[in-house]
């Protein structure tokens, strides 16, 4: 039987940061991946030849600078490209645009409102703050709120600590960022239609709530902390499609003497008298090892490769009431060449960015209204992107490569998913852009299209569910994935978590892994190899 | 001629009485005004003329706060709490629902799923009793706290973590922000019964059982229910608004009937006194609104006055009523098939599932009425045959989801028809028996008792709107920028339902501020 200091379940991303941290410090390591391949929902990969998709995650921003640099990806071949706008199509033939340049930005606000245009100043000062503030948090440990340990205190006194940097009236700002609809935080600023729906889309996006739900202004954050070369609240295409992220956290894993094993699930952790010993594989094979990290969900991690007995009753019931629901579809999209988009002025930069196509937050929400009553959205929210215009390694010359995120798709319509469903799904989706792009069906050579079942039964997410759980309220920070169970520590002795499941959630921002690696090593009393949050202060 | 006048309370609901009186009681002058020819506001008496009567808008509720009923006397000047009554879930197959305050008493729901539901229902209330320092305060301040601040919370913390225990301060931590939907799939399985929940939970806010942040409104309707069990206003000799008219009297407070009030007098940021509709000028160096919060600083006040960032803050405050609702003066009595007479005294429901809840409330976002509405049917006159001619009856319903913007004429008639329909379903002969209808809009709601876009809580009760958020930072403790101008009403901390506490924490914090 093969031994190993630490056993990593998933080769995700967060699987292999924590495992390259692990590695670093001088442990023995194994990662096993069920897949033939490696990179979890990280992944590009060759569906249609000549053609290569990011087909889960698509964009890159929220990754941590920190473990970028602790790691030295870019040695290992990582370059993520800065996107410069986001847009949205109006119904009415026009369209509204949001660029990286401040003026042409103002302009464009001014276009639409001039009020949106001063709102848009407090706006993105007010966000930034508390892009600031939560990105502090982002690469510690949370404190449990039902202990009295040292560290625990200490951890919640630093996190006062921050929150008393703000003054008095931006905390109440705070606690209601924190507790408001993305619709409404939104009203407090703007006015014009398509610009309230136009930034609210970051707000839905993988979650199983609509614009009107109170706590989905925070989920804008999530896609607005993020940073390319420091630029805060940029995206940007990692060069070769997001199995470049992954390629670069393995190739920085084996740098250390790391070991990779694919197509090796695995379906138990073994635990004797409160203790992991190692892990079972599908094959039969047994692995021994001191330490078993998971990088599955904390539901799928309790309910399907531990036993029964070696998990709490409490805790069981706690990751069944876990909300990790799905309600994102996905299509990827091989074009014979760009697509014309005649609302826009010739020459636009606009379709280097994310184009949306919903205009309004009415209709943002019935498309939510549709999920709850498990239909797909009939006018979905997309997010589509054509990243081969910037990354010629993604489709043959000329030729075009198209990602469109979709929210909202059920986990479970009426029946079940059948590949005619399926079909009307992604049909659904072309409609919709085809109103705006009039030859965009006839450049279409292939098109893969994505439901949460697939997400489930490929990747392995429960329910397909994006960022391993719901970003709620409830489900964030001490709370993530339970209350009682957010410092990464499983139910046994030796037994972790390390997936997005885990604080500060989903996103591909490797925190969670780099989070778990610290308190691992601590645990083992070898040095921590993790980094510590780089101070813009 | 006004010298003399220590404070002056606009709008005589019951809020602004609690509060005039905790005022008077400690020596002050009161003088109270009231735009209506009643006080009571949304618990004032309403009358449908040919003999037909209801106790209030509010037909349903839980006793007054019992300490306020103690300080003020309220017993002796004949407060009577009305009877109790369960909630009936009316069910299409006639196996209806019977849930009183802490079980189910259907034989067609199994006992284990009898007994999740009162062990749900006992965690609740638990954890409502440990969060009911904070109701019966002024909420704290997050910086800048004074002592009374920091005991409130370390309270709070304490009785979390040590009253609740480890593994239930987890359990209320993890539900406190979450929806009533997760929680009741999670722990019950019959449909009707956790719809009746969940309505409990999202009644009177513009929020379905899915929307977060409705576990709160349950929690804050349960600790209404630890003063006592759900009641019928149905005598209005014994109302909350007649007893807190003759305590106030006997406190010696002045109360001003139909005079309303136009403009709140402010020089330098402090209140100067008030201006009267017809044209009369009180001074006074403090003024109380019972008003809500938007009316109060929008119009009375006015926002030049005011700073504008808060000016602007006030404008965004949510709150667009969504329950209207319809009485009906009936010549008999109304036969619902499956249902007995003492369970006709009950709350009638109709609310079959969640998912029909929420699907109501969709229609209400866009400014639509439901398609299949929910539906809540009072008949006082079965505790109170008074309330109607002999041998008659009276109906009070409420109707949910009927949005604000709605208003034209041949909606509402489509309203009045499809609330019939709906409840003809289970009281078949119900049509027969309508000698006449009115229906209050929140439009309507809003014009009658001058709650702006007709919300029964001044304000909705979302996360973000409670505690020091409610209505606004800046106003949350009662007073307000302007120097002198204090909140009372159903806008401020703790929020709507008749507790009597908004007015009894303004009292505490007026008086404490002039000491």
């Amino acid at each position: 039987m093969k031994n190993y200091d630490a056993v990593v379940i998933g080769a995700g991303h967060n699987g292999l940061t924590n495992a390259a941290f692990l590695a670093k410090a001088g442990l023995k390591v194994l990662v096993v991946e069920k897949n033939p391949y490696i990179g979890g929902a990280t992944v590009s990969r060759e569906l249609h030849t000549g053609w290569k998709y990011s087909n889960c995650s698509y964009v890159s921003s929220l990754f941590r600078p920190e473990i970028h640099n602790a790691l030295d990806l870019g040695s290992h071949g990582l370059m993520v490209i800065p996107l410069i706008s986001s847009m949205t199509f109006k119904k009415n033939g026009d369209y509204f645009g949001s660029y990286q340049n401040p003026h042409t930005r103002r302009k464009e606000l001014m276009r639409h409102s001039l009020r949106d245009a001063d709102a848009a100043i407090r706006f993105d000062a007010d966000v930034l703050r508390w892009c600031k503030l939560i990105r502090g948090f982002l690469l510690r440990t949370p404190p449990d709120p039902g202990s009295l340990r040292p560290r625990d205190v200490f951890e919640f006194a630093y996190l006062l600590k921050k929150f008393y940097q703000l003054s008095e009236n931006q905390l109440y700002e705070f606690i209601r960022f924190f507790t408001m609809s993305i619709a409404e935080y939104l009203q407090n600023y703007f006015e014009d239609e398509a610009i309230l729906a136009h930034y609210s889309g970051g707000s839905i996006i993988g979650t199983g709530l609509g614009v009107y739900s109170p706590g989905t202004a925070y989920v804008l954050l999530h896609h607005a902390m993020g940073d390319v070369d420091g630029n805060v609240g940029s995206w940007g295409f990692a060069r070769g499609g997001m199995g470049a992220v992954s390629g670069a956290l393995a190739s920085a894993f084996r740098s250390y003497g790391g070991e990779i094993r694919v197509e090796s699930e695995v379906t138990k952790i073994s635990v004797a008298g409160k203790k992991v010993t190692g892990i079972e594989l599908a094959s039969g094979e047994k692995i021994s090892a001191k330490v078993v990290v998971s990088n599955l969900d904390a539901k799928r991690t309790f309910t399907t490769i531990m036993e029964k007995n070696d998990v709490p009753p409490s805790l069981l019931t706690r990751a069944r009431q876990f909300k990790i629901r799905g309600s994102s579809g996905k299509l990827n999209i091989a074009l014979d060449g760009m697509p014309s988009f005649p609302a826009l002025p010739p020459g636009s930069p606009l379709t280097l960015g994310h184009m949306h196509f919903s205009d309004s937050l009415e209709r943002l929400e019935r498309a939510y209204d549709d999920w709850k009553d498990d239909r797909w959205s009939r006018d979905p929210y997309c997010d589509a992107l054509i990243p081969s215009q910037y990354d010629p390694s993604l489709a043959p010359p000329g030729k075009h490569m198209m990602s469109v995120f979709v929210q909202y798709c059920p986990v479970n319509p009426e029946g079940g998913w059948t590949d005619d469903k399926r079909k009307q799904f992604g049909q659904t989706v072309l409609d919709q852009i085809a109103q705006y792009s009039p030859d965009f069906k006839d450049l279409l050579l292939h098109a893969e299209i994505r439901t949460p079942n697939e997400l489930e039964k490929e990747v392995g997410l429960t329910e397909g569910n994006i960022f391993q759980g719901e970003l709620t309220f409830d489900q964030l920070l001490f709370n993530r994935p339970f209350p009682g169970l957010a410092q990464y520590r499983g139910p046994v002795k030796g037994m972790y978590l390390c997936g997005s499941s885990t604080h500060p959630g989903g996103g591909v921002m490797g925190a969670p892994g780099a989070n778990a690696a610290r308190e691992i090593l601590g645990d083992l009393r070898k040095p921590d190899t993790t980094p510590v949050e780089f101070s813009d202060d | 001629m006004t010298k003399g006048i220590d404070v002056i309370v606009i709008g005589c609901g019951h809020n602004g009485l609690v509060c005039a009186g905790y005022l008077a009681k400690a020596g002050l002058n009161v003088h109270c005004f009231e735009a209506n020819n009643s006080v009571g506001g949304m618990t004032a008496p309403y009358d449908l003329g040919d003999g037909y009567e209801t106790a209030g808008l509010a037909t349903v509720g839980y006793p007054l706060r019992s300490s306020i009923v103690r300080d003020l006397n309220l017993r002796e000047h004949g407060y009577q709490p009305g009877p109790a009554i369960d909630t009936i879930s009316l069910a299409d197959n006639g196996d209806h629902l019977v849930i009183s305050e802490k079980e189910v008493l259907s034989n067609n729901i199994p006992e284990d799923e009898a007994n999740r539901f009162k062990q749900l229902k006992a965690d609740y209330r638990e954890y409502a009793k440990k969060l009911e320092p904070i109701f019966c305060n002024k909420p704290p301040r997050l910086k800048n706290m004074d002592w009374s601040d920091k005991f409130l919370l370390g309270k709070l913390g304490w009785n979390a973590r040590f009253g609740l225990g480890r593994e239930s301060m987890y359990e209320l931590l993890r539900v406190a922000g979450s929806n009533i939907y997760d929680v009741l799939n999670d722990s019950l399985s019959n449909e009707q019964l956790k719809a009746a929940i969940a309505w409990d939970a999202v009644l009177g806010s513009a929020m379905g059982p899915r929307s977060p942040g409705t576990v709160m409104t349950w929690l804050q309707r349960l600790g209404g229910e630890l003063n006592g069990p759900l009641h019928q206003y149905c005598d209005v000799s014994t109302s909350v608004s007649t007893a807190l008219l003759k305590a106030a009297d006997s406190l010696g407070v002045t109360v001003h009937l139909n005079a309303e009030v136009k403009r709140i007098l402010t020089q330098d940021s402090k209140v100067a006194g008030i201006e009267l509709a017809n044209g009369e000028a009180l001074q006074a160096k403090t003024v109380v609104s019972n008003v809500d919060p938007r009316t109060t600083l929008l119009r009375l006040v006015g926002a030049p006055s005011l700073d504008a960032m808060f000016a602007h803050r006030v404008s965004q405050i949510r709150g667009q009523g969504v329950v209207a609702k319809m009485y009906f003066a009936l010549r008999g009595q109304p036969e619902f098939p499956g249902l007995n007479d003492s369970q006709l005294k009950g709350k009638l429901l109709i609310a079959p599932t969640m998912q029909y809840i929420e699907r109501a409330y969709n229609h209400s976002k866009y400014g639509e009425c439901s398609e299949a509405p929910v539906i809540e049917v009072t008949l006082p006159t079965t505790h109170n045959p008074g309330l109607a001619p002999p041998g008659a009856n009276m109906m009070a319903v409420n109707v949910a989801f009927v949005p604000y913007r709605f208003a034209g004429e041949p909606e509402r008639e489509a309203l009045v028809k499809k609330t019939i329909a709906k409840i003809s379903e289970f009281c078949p002969k119900l049509e027969s028996l309508i000698v006449k209808h009115r229906l209050l809009t929140p439009k309507d709601i809003e014009q009658r008792y001058h709650a702006v876009q007709g919300h029964w809580h001044h304000g909705e009760l979302t996360l973000h709107q409670s505690f020091m958020m409610r209505p606004l930072y800046g106003a949350a403790q009662y007073d307000t920028p302007v120097h002198g101008l204090f909140l009372c009403g159903a806008g401020c901390h703790p929020g709507g339902n008749v507790t009597g506490l908004p007015g009894y924490n303004a009292a505490k914090r007026l008086l404490k501020t002039r000491s």
